[in-house]
């Protein structure tokens, strides 16, 4: 990771470490969206996994000094809050018209 | 050089404060409190990368590319947040037993079984 480019020492320790702690941060959200009983609960998951991701490609531009990495994180962000927003509304309406027992039902019908 | 030390100490509280954003969203009991861990939590990290990005690079363009995506995530994380979690209340998610506030009780239908 810090092999990218010459940094100095402290910032290539920095580098390495942060990006395992990130990594155990995506990996419990991968947990907890295989394993949250309701819709909702995936839902916040996967948008913390995004959010991680946009900060994983900060550091990323970090590591390599390209700072073009920058627009990836901005349209990264944009994609997350628009999934985010669609899913909620989705899961609003399913809500309003049939609620929590066809999110029951659909999960005993997928096993 | 002073420059490598204030963006390596950006950097490890960014890092920390994601992994305090995984760790919550796997341990606290319930939709409306996993989600204060993942939206304050993971957007704090998140942003103080960035910071760390502006300091490292220290141009004018990754400098305000910075900060536009701070503000990004600091104006669509909590909109993203009531969406999901007023959508979550409206499906009926059960709520944690240690629930001492609803404030939207009996406004909106809720279609699980009432609580004891």
């Amino acid at each position: 990771m810090s092999g990218l480019s010459d940094h100095a020492a402290v910032l290539a320790w920095a580098i390495d470490i942060t990006a395992l702690l990130m990594l155990v941060a995506i990996a419990l959200s991968f947990i907890r969206m295989v394993r949250g009983p309701s819709l909702p609960d995936r839902v916040v998951a996967l948008d913390l996994i995004t959010i991680i991701t946009v900060g994983f490609v900060g550091l990323f531009a970090i590591a390599s000094d390209v700072s073009a990495f920058l627009d990836v994180a901005i349209g990264l962000a944009l994609v997350a809050f628009l999934a985010t927003v669609a899913f909620a509304w989705y899961a609003d309406r399913r809500a309003a018209q049939f609620g929590l027992e066809a999110d029951l039902r659909d999960r005993e019908g997928d096993r | 050089m002073v420059n490598d030390w204030i963006v390596a100490l950006l950097l490890l509280s960014g890092g920390f404060f994601v992994f305090v954003a995984g760790l919550g969203i796997l341990r606290l009991p319930d939709v409306l409190i996993r989600m204060h861990a993942s939206t304050k939590a993971g957007t704090l990290g998140a942003g103080l990368i960035f910071a760390a990005l502006a300091v490292h690079f220290a141009d004018t363009v990754s400098i305000s590319f910075s900060i536009l995506t701070i503000l990004f995530l600091l104006i669509t994380a909590p909109v993203a947040a009531h969406a999901i979690g007023r959508a979550a209340y409206r499906m009926g998610v059960p709520l944690s037993d240690r629930t001492q506030i609803d404030e939207w009780e009996g406004r909106y239908r809720r279609t699980d079984k009432p609580k004891k």
